[in-house]
């Protein structure tokens, strides 16, 4: 008995129960009894546990190099560093579904677990939901994609990870983008469950809202660390290219946001009810496409690794749940219509509707230049796809539009607002924003950035309302409180997390597309050849090759890659600092015998090892494309010698180029502002985090009780 | 594969079947209260938020108290389904 036939077996035992899950829950669903519910939420803690032993059992034989397991021989090696056996899993198609599946029982376990004394109408269906997305993915596991395949000749030696996907941030990304993908397939499970019951009122959303903050916090950080690799490792010196797969995992986020906002809307106004079941289905539906699109290969992507057979019982599942979804929100619009109706034009509501109807506005643009090749393939045969401009010239009024309303949303309150207060309350940060703006017109050369030096001003705006609503909350719990003013402010925002965190988010949003606005107007580029002694002059960098550099064994960053070829260069800033910077490229050994014993180490995948330099207001990037063509004679030479000969030849021929050295290929860029992309991005964190975190329950309790003995009094009184 | 498949059952069946063969042990209580005790954890959210609001000035007087009557006259018919639950 292999491990090999105990993963099967508890994949199909899995798919068993994933089964019985859907059949139990509506049975429990239908007629109410208890026990089946519970069998039901047992059997998703079941798929847990056969699940988390499947994926123990393919990271033990990733540990061992073990390459019976195709995937293991496809996507490791012996050589292939600890830290990358451990996450090479999810590289591949089969190792991918792995992972969705466990996380999402993972998630669907938990919510199951805090929901079991609630919504025992809905969580039934919830878990027969639940239990149907787990089998769609068992069912590819096991008769399209399976993680368990087994080859009857393993190899001695297996291929290695894909070496673009030894950076750090990659192997963090795939699991982060799928939480984000897997969260939000809880409060669409519960979103069902709710409509077939009929159970329209905000009850869902209480119970589902957190793992839909989870996942939309997830699938950003996800997205960021997706960017970050693009910027440091593809050798292109972008983080954001408009790709398909990129814009995949945009979509389903953008969706999200939307959610978020305008669950509150219905929370607060029981208002939006159509428009937030529709929204958590179209979500949901983008992030099984974006699951999709990574592995389909439908569409040319910088990221799509593997050639997937999965593509048509993925898009009937898509399909077949896209169609029942519609037709159930359809069937159930009299039940979701709300009596409550919009009281003013300047209230919260219409500022998160108006933010909802840009982000899908966005999302619309996205969706249309992503599936572009396919629609003008369909329509005149030639495939075509629009390119970056064309998002570029669409998204940025929208974006800038956006930040605007993410600025204004916090000054306004639900229902209605009188223009006295509301004119006094945009005072200061307008005040702020047209300082920022004349000062930056003043001092700097924003204004020939067109549309940035607007996204700079909103920026100002938007910090200046936040930092205004961190001061007015303050200063009135302080007035009610008699508090000290740092106790005031850490009251107030611990007893009002969602709220602070929410304009934390707010914040780090616009600073992260700050940092897109000046990085994107104000980047300069070079593209030159130099000789060891030669310069180049970038803004006011100067940059200077000193010498070429050879490591054999000595990856510095730890890809194991046995070969790095790469370069010392000399830079002087403009205010006369120098520092070094050693940019290269690690050169991965191939598998095929064509290429000679000791050509093959040359003339495989290589892969730039970015040197940057971080800095606040600008980056300096610098990326190296050795030319190793004049190395062809040595190379042919060595691969004719003796075997035993072949790793003195390598060390040899790696020589040659270090005391030859021919001129190699250089890209410079220096990135205004790059930094504040990542620094944004943690303030998002920080904020989701915030809002995330549950307030203490003793302090919860004794809130309660003084606000029931408040009402127990005008009970009385009445 | 059989073998191993086999043994997973059995154990999966264990735990998966087990509130049917005794059902008492796994029925979770209070299955409304514990809802109305979100609704209600809601509503004294909004009480807050509208309080606050108004401290802060965002709110006029006269909107918040209009706003605070209705969200209170809410929160007391909660407490009134809550009061319903426990017998009182």
């Amino acid at each position: 008995m292999s491990s090999a036939d105990v993963g099967t077996a508890a994949l199909v035992v899995g798919f068993g129960v994933a089964l019985y899950a859907i059949g139990a829950g509506i049975y429990a669903g239908r007629t109410g009894r208890g026990e089946w519910a519970a069998s039901a939420r047992r059997a998703i803690y079941a798929l847990l546990a056969l699940l988390a032993l499947a994926m123990a059992l393919l990271e033990a034989a990733y540990v061992r190099s073990d390459f019976s397991f195709e995937l293991v021989a496809q996507n490791s090696s012996t050589d292939t560093p600890a830290f990358y056996k451990l996450t090479a899993m999810w590289s591949s198609q089969a190792g991918s579904l792995l992972l969705w599946v466990f996380l999402l029982s993972l998630f669907s376990s938990a919510v199951l677990f805090l929901t079991r004394r609630r919504l025992r109408d809905i969580a039934p269906y919830a878990t027969a939901v639940l239990g149907g997305v787990a089998a769609f993915f068992l069912f590819l596991m096991l008769f399209y994609a399976s993680p368990f395949a087994t080859l009857a000749a393993p190899p001695a030696e297996g291929s290695g990870l894909n070496p673009l996907l030894r950076h750090p941030a990659m192997m963090f990304h795939p699991p982060m983008l799928y939480t984000g993908y897997v969260g939000f397939t809880i409060p669409f499970a519960f979103a069902v469950g709710a409509l077939l019951k009929r159970h329209t009122g905000p009850e869902w959303i209480r119970a589902t809202r957190r793992f839909a903050l989870v996942a939309w916090t997830f699938l950003g950080f996800g997205i960021l660390l997706g960017a970050l690799w693009s910027y440091s490792e593809l050798g292109w010196g972008g983080y954001w290219a408009w790709d398909p797969v990129e814009n995949a995992s945009l979509m389903p986020w953008l969706t999200g946001t939307a959610f978020i906002h305008s669950i509150m809307v219905q929370e607060k106004r029981g208002m939006l009810r159509i428009w937030n079941a529709s929204l958590i289905v179209a979500t949901f539906m983008l992030a099984l496409l974006g699951t999709f699109l990574v592995r389909s290969g439908i569409l040319d992507s910088i990221h799509a690794f593997g050639e997937s057979t999965l593509g048509k019982p993925f898009l009937a599942f898509i399909a077949f749940a896209l169609v029942a979804s519609v037709a159930l929100v359809a069937s159930r619009r009299e039940d979701l219509r709300s009596d409550a109706r919009i009281d003013a034009l300047m209230s919260r509501e219409v500022f998160f509707l108006l933010n909802n109807l840009v982000l899908i506005l966005i999302c619309v643009v996205i969706f249309w230049g992503t599936f572009f090749p396919l629609i003008s393939e369909a329509i005149t045969g030639t495939e075509e796809s629009v390119g970056p401009p064309f998002f570029n010239k669409i998204t940025t009024p929208l974006a800038l539009a956006l930040v605007a309303l993410a600025a204004m949303g916090p000054l306004l309150t639900w229902r209605r607002n009188s223009l006295a207060l509301l004119r006094r309350a945009f005072v200061f940060p307008l005040g702020a924003a047209l300082v920022t703006c004349l000062a930056l017109l003043a001092f700097t050369d924003a204004g020939e950035g067109g549309l940035a030096l607007v996204m700079f001003s909103l920026t100002a705006f938007v910090g200046a309302v936040v930092a205004q609503e961190f001061f007015r909350g303050a200063r009135a719990r302080r007035t009610m409180t008699g508090e000290a003013p740092p106790v005031a402010l850490s009251r107030l925002v611990g007893r009002n997390r969602r709220r602070y965190g929410g304009y934390i988010v707010h914040v780090g949003i616009a600073v992260l597309l700050l940092g897109v606005a000046g990085s994107s107007s104000f980047n300069d580029q070079k593209d030159v050849r130099l000789a060891p002694g030669e310069s180049v002059t970038i803004k006011d960098f100067e940059v200077t090759y000193r010498e070429p550099t050879v490591a054999i064994d000595q990856d510095a960053s730890g890809t194991g890659a046995p070969l790095s070829f790469g370069a010392v260069l000399d830079v002087r800033d403009g205010d006369g600092n120098t520092f070094t910077m050693r940019p290269s490229r690690n050169y991965y050994p191939s598998q095929s015998a064509a290429m000679g014993p000791v050509g093959r180490f040359f003339e495989g995948e290589a892969t730039s090892e970015v040197d940057l330099r971080w800095g606040l207001d600008r980056d300096l990037w610098l990326a190296i494309q050795p030319n190793l063509r004049q190395l062809e004679g040595p190379i042919r030479r060595a691969d004719d010698l003796p075997e035993e000969l072949h790793g003195e030849a390598i060390v040899a021929v790696a020589r040659h180029y270090a005391e030859n050295p021919p001129p190699a290929a250089f890209r410079a860029i220096v990135s205004p502002l790059v930094a504040w992309i990542w620094i944004g991005g943690a303030i998002v964190m920080g904020g989701a985090l915030l809002a995330l975190w549950p307030s203490p329950e003793a302090r919860r309790r004794r809130v309660t009780s003084l606000y029931a003995a408040r009402l127990g009094r005008e009970l009385s009184r009445a | 594969m059989v073998l191993p498949a086999a043994v997973l059952a059995l154990l999966v069946a264990a735990l998966v079947l087990r509130p049917l063969v005794a059902p008492a042990e796994d029925l979770a209580p209070l299955d409304a209260r514990a809802d109305l005790e979100a609704a209600k954890e809601g509503k004294y959210r909004e009480i807050r938020d509208a309080e606050l609001d108004y401290r802060m000035g965002k709110l006029s007087e006269p909107d918040w108290r209009s706003l605070d009557r209705e969200l209170r006259a809410q929160a007391i018919e909660i407490l009134k389904e809550l009061d319903v639950l426990d017998g009182r």
